[in-house]
C-alpha cells in the first residue's frame, strides 16, 4: 500500500440541499498524473478543497501521503502545493515578492528548490519587479505554479489550470506538468477539457458529484460498450437528424467535422449504415470504423446515468 | 447565405492602447445568418475587437459598420441590434426564469405581449415550461447555459456575440448548445462566436484566426485544413498560433 499517495473513501459534501460530492472513492499512486475530468458542477473543486484541508467533508475519509485531511491538517499543508482555479496570489506584490512570500511561509529556501521552477520561472523572471496584478493570464499562471512549487511539495493539486486558456498555451502547460512529474511529484489535476484526459496516467470521469468511471485512459476507452463508426461530412446537422432516425442506432453525436455513431446491435454494420445514407442521397459520406475517445465514453456514461 | 448581405463590415480596423497595437488592420465581412468563428490565442486581441463591434469601445481608426450602423457614431443603435452572451452566465441568479425574460425584454424595449410570446416560444424549445417560476440559481448549469443564449436572442437581434459560451460545460450540453446556434443561424441571426474548443471551430461556416493583433487566416474550416495541410482545426490553430511571439 506504500505506493498510494492520495486516497479518498466515501467522501460526501453537501452545501444546503446541493449534493456536491455523493460518496466518492479513489486512490492516486505516487508519482502519477491523475486527472479529474468533468464539467462545472461535477464536484472537482469541492474535492480538491477537502484534499487541501480547506474544507471538512460531511462524511468519508481522505489522506495524502498517509496524513489524514482532518486530523493531520497542519502537517499535510506543508507537503501540498495547491493552485486554485482563481488567481489567488497577492496582486499588489511583485512577481518576486510573491515568490519570496510563499517560500517564506513554508520556510523554504528558494535557491535550494529553484531547479523545480527554473524552467517556468525563467519565463517570467524578466518581469520580476512587475506587480502580479499587471501580468497577462499566461504569466499569472506561471507565477502561481512557481509559488505552489517553491516549497518542494510531495503532491501538487491543480484546480482547472487550463480553463479559458487557448489551445497552444494549454499544450505548453501540459508539457510543463509532464516535466514536473519526472521530478517525482504526484500531480492531481482537474479539467473540463476531455482531450486532456489522455495526457494523464489515470483519470476519474466526474459528473454531479460522482465518479462515473476511473482507470487509465486506455482502460476507459477500451471498455466502451458499443461499436463506433465515424462519418466525415460538411452537412452535420442534416446527417445527424437523419442518422438518429435509423433503426439499430444507439447514439449519434457531432465531433468536429465528423459524426460519431454507435450501433445498438450486431446486425447494423458499416454496410447497413452506408446503404441507409445512400438511400437518402448522401453519397459522399462513408462510415468508417472508429476508436472511441474519452469524450465518446463520457457522453455514454452520462446517458447511462440519465436513464438509469 | 451567399446573397452577400453583410451585417458586419470592417475595413482596416485599428485599435491602439498607447503604443500597444491590440488590433492591427483587421479587414473582414460577416454575412447575414453566418456562423462566424473568431479564434485566437489569449491576448491576441479578440476581446478588444468584440468590444468595438458591440459599440462598447471606440476604434482608433478604420471603417466599421455593424448591422448597418457606424461604430463611431451610432453605438446606441448597434446595441439594440445585437445580443451578447459571455462565458459567465448573464442571467440574474436570484430571479426566476420568467423574471429574467421580463427584465431583458424590458431593456430591449419589447412589449409585454411580445415578451410573453417569446418567453413561451423559448421555453417550449428547451422543453422547460414547467420551470418558468424557478429561481435561476436552482437550475442545472446546462439549462442555465441554454437559457442565457435564449435570453440573448429573445429580441431577435441581427447579430449575437457569444464569448466562449461553452466553457466548462459537459459534452452533451455543449452539443445541444451548438444545435441551438444552428437553429438561430437558420432563422437569419448571425452568430459571432469565440471558443477554445477546436472541434467547435469545425461547426462554423467560416473561421478567422487572430495572432498578435492581426487576422492571420480567414476561410471555411475545410479550406483552412487544406491550405495548412492539417487533419483538423486544432492543427491549423497550432500551426498559426505557435508562430506568435
Amino acid at each position: 500500500m506504500t505506493d498510494i499517495s492520495v486516497y479518498g473513501e466515501g467522501l460526501v459534501k453537501n452545501y444546503g440541499k446541493t449534493e456536491a460530492l455523493r460518496g466518492i472513492s479513489f486512490s492516486v499512486n505516487k508519482g502519477e498524473i491523475f486527472g479529474f475530468i468533468g464539467p462545472d458542477g461535477a464536484g472537482k473543486t469541492t474535492l480538491f478543497r477537502i484534499l487541501t484541508t480547506l474544507l471538512l467533508p460531511d462524511a468519508g475519509d481522505a489522506s495524502v501521503e498517509g496524513f489524514h485531511v482532518v486530523k493531520d491538517f497542519r502537517h499535510l499543508r506543508t507537503i501540498l502545493g495547491y493552485m486554485p482555479g482563481r488567481f489567488s496570489l497577492y496582486q499588489d506584490l511583485t512577481v518576486e515578492e510573491n515568490l519570496k512570500f510563499f517560500a517564506g511561509i513554508f520556510k523554504a529556501d528558494i535557491s535550494k528548490n529553484y531547479h523545480l521552477i527554473k524552467e517556468i520561472y525563467d519565463q517570467i523572471a524578466p518581469f520580476a519587479k512587475r506587480r502580479a496584478g499587471k501580468l497577462s493570464g499566461g504569466m499569472k499562471q506561471k507565477l502561481a505554479l512557481s509559488c505552489a512549487l517553491i516549497h518542494k511539495p510531495e503532491v501538487l493539486i491543480l484546480d482547472e489550470p487550463t480553463t479559458g486558456v487557448d489551445a497552444v498555451s494549454r499544450r505548453e502547460f501540459w508539457e510543463m506538468l509532464i516535466r514536473l512529474k519526472s521530478q517525482g511529484i504526484t500531480i492531481l489535476v482537474s479539467t473540463p477539457y476531455m482531450d486532456e484526459a489522455i495526457l494523464c496516467d489515470r483519470v476519474a470521469l466526474m459528473q454531479h458529484g460522482s465518479i462515473m468511471a476511473s482507470g487509465t485512459p486506455d482502460e476507459i476507452m477500451s471498455s466502451y460498450p458499443h461499436r463506433l463508426f465515424k462519418i466525415s461530412t460538411d452537412r452535420t446537422l442534416e446527417l445527424l437528424s437523419l442518422i438518429r432516425k435509423m433503426n439499430g442506432i444507439h447514439s449519434a453525436e457531432m465531433f468536429g467535422s465528423d459524426i460519431h455513431l454507435s450501433v445498438a446491435d450486431a446486425e447494423t454494420g458499416i454496410e447497413e449504415v452506408g446503404e441507409y445514407l445512400r438511400n437518402y442521397g448522401f453519397t459522399a459520406e462513408k462510415p468508417e470504423e472508429a476508436k472511441p475517445g474519452i469524450e465518446d465514453c463520457f457522453i455514454d456514461f452520462m446517458k447511462l446515468n440519465q436513464t438509469g | 447565405m451567399g446573397n452577400n448581405e453583410y451585417v458586419i463590415e470592417a475595413e482596416n480596423l485599428v485599435k491602439k492602447f498607447g503604443s500597444f497595437v491590440a488590433n492591427d488592420n483587421l479587414t473582414f465581412k460577416v454575412e447575414k445568418g453566418e456562423i462566424f468563428g473568431f479564434l485566437g490565442a489569449n491576448g491576441a486581441g479578440k476581446t478588444t475587437a468584440i468590444r468595438i463591434l458591440c459599440g462598447l469601445l471606440l476604434p482608433t481608426s478604420g471603417k466599421i459598420t455593424v448591422a448597418g450602423q457606424n461604430v463611431y457614431t451610432q453605438t446606441e443603435a448597434i446595441k439594440k441590434q445585437i445580443g451578447y452572451m459571455s462565458q459567465r452566465f448573464s442571467l440574474y441568479e436570484d430571479l426566476t426564469i420568467n423574471e429574467n425574460f421580463r427584465f431583458y425584454g424590458g431593456i430591449y424595449g419589447m412589449s409585454r405581449i411580445k415578451i410573453k410570446e417569446k418567453t413561451a416560444e423559448m421555453l417550449d424549445r428547451l422543453g422547460i415550461e414547467s420551470l418558468k417560476n424557478s429561481i435561476v440559481a436552482s437550475l442545472p448549469l446546462g439549462i442555465r447555459q441554454k437559457l442565457s443564449f435564449s435570453v440573448a436572442i429573445m429580441h431577435s437581434p441581427q447579430i449575437v456575440f457569444l464569448d466562449e459560451p461553452t466553457g466548462g460545460v459537459d459534452p452533451i450540453t455543449r452539443r445541444q448548445f451548438w444545435e441551438l446556434i444552428y437553429e438561430a443561424a437558420a432563422k437569419g441571426i448571425t452568430v459571432f462566436v469565440t471558443t477554445h474548443y477546436m472541434d467547435e471551430a469545425e461547426y462554423c461556416n467560416r473561421v478567422s484566426i487572430m495572432v498578435d493583433g492581426r487576422i492571420e487566416a480567414l476561410d471555411t474550416p475545410r479550406n483552412l485544413k487544406d491550405k495548412f495541410q492539417a487533419k483538423n482545426m486544432d492543427e491549423v490553430f497550432l500551426k498559426l498560433a505557435r508562430k506568435a511571439g
